[in-house]
């Protein structure tokens, strides 16, 4: 296996949706290719910092109005049911 | 309707939806309060614009609300919100873009990106980036990284990466083609992964574009080459 084969695969093989053969090759270049392993390695610490992402507090503000507005809708709609 | 607060927050989603669908509004409420955040994480990072992600906060709510009782559990409380908000945001996207919501669903040719992002940098990290710099800083980091990538990348990256959608979810989601799905996802991982090594090598440990590895020039540069033909081509 080439550099260029492990970067055409390299999804493949991030996301673990790999042949069990081709993925042997696929470490056996690793072993021999520091810098295809760096950017295996690299590319997989920059998945795991973005997922499940929590960033962003929600607005105090605004989550006071939504669950205000939310609740007033439920209410309304708990009503109409009544009424049918 | 008389379940505790307490005894409430204690219940697992499926039996807070059951509670919700029998009319208990504060099971729904708490079922809102423990997927709120991660949702509106997702919807800045697709529209990036804080009022656009509360309308769009405010709608999937809703939406969860008048289709609860159709709810049948037959994906988790927390993927059916989930796709109901990323549907949201995207609709808030495309609208918002007018025009050019059409470039969401075309087949392109991948070559007119305007941002190609070659593997210049190849370099470990010097350790954890959540150790090494301040949780504040991180997300500063992160935000940099993702907003300066293309619209096309960012999106497919966020659904795939960050929401965790497969790549048939994500090809439905934006109307592309699933090769399309691949390519742009790839170039979303290299262009991200070189912006954060800037911010995180290891200087010590950095391939300079002469170095080669293993002894072994002729691998080393054809590395490169290939990299960046494969980016390029
Ligand atoms: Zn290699």
């Amino acid at each position: 296996m080439k550099c260029e084969d492990l970067l055409r695969m390299l999804n493949d093989y991030v996301d673990q949706d790999i042949d069990p053969g081709i993925c042997t090759d696929f470490e056996v270049h690793l072993k021999g290719c520091n810098p295809c392993k760096v950017v295996v390695d690299t590319i997989r610490k920059t998945i795991r910092l973005y997922k499940n992402d929590e960033v962003y507090e929600v607005p105090i503000e605004f989550h006071d109005r939504l669950h205000q507005t939310l609740r007033d809708r439920w209410k309304k709609t708990m009503d109409e049911n009544k009424e049918n | 309707m008389k379940v505790s607060d307490l005894a409430i927050q204690k219940k697992e989603d499926q039996e807070l939806v059951a509670l919700a669908q029998e009319g208990n509004f504060g099971a729904f409420d708490t079922l809102v309060n423990r997927h709120e955040k991660r949702l509106y994480s997702h919807a800045m990072r697709i529209l990036q614009n804080r009022e656009d992600a509360e309308d769009v906060m405010q709608s999937t709510f809703i939406k969860a609300m008048e289709h609860l009782p159709q709810f049948r559990g037959e994906a988790s409380f927390s993927t059916w919100v989930t796709r109901i908000a990323s549907n949201t945001a995207l609709n808030v996207l495309r609208k918002r873009n007018g025009l050019e919501s059409v470039s969401l669903n075309e087949i392109v040719e991948e070559n007119e990106e305007g941002f190609i992002p070659h593997p210049e940098v190849i370099a470990d990290w010097r350790g954890d980036p959540s150790k090494i710099v301040e949780q504040r800083e991180l997300q500063e980091i992160l935000d940099e990284a993702i907003s300066n990538l293309p619209e096309k990348q960012r999106l497919v990256f966020i659904l795939r990466d960050v929401i965790g959608m497969s790549i048939s979810e994500t090809r439905d989601a934006l109307g592309i083609s699933a090769a399309n799905v691949k390519v742009r996802l790839l170039r979303a991982r290299l262009a991200l992964r070189e912006r954060l090594t800037y911010r995180f090598e290891d200087p010590q440990k950095r391939h300079l574009k002469t170095h080669s590895h293993d002894g072994d020039e002729e691998k080393s540069t054809s590395a490169k080459i290939l990299f960046q033909s494969y980016l390029t081509g």
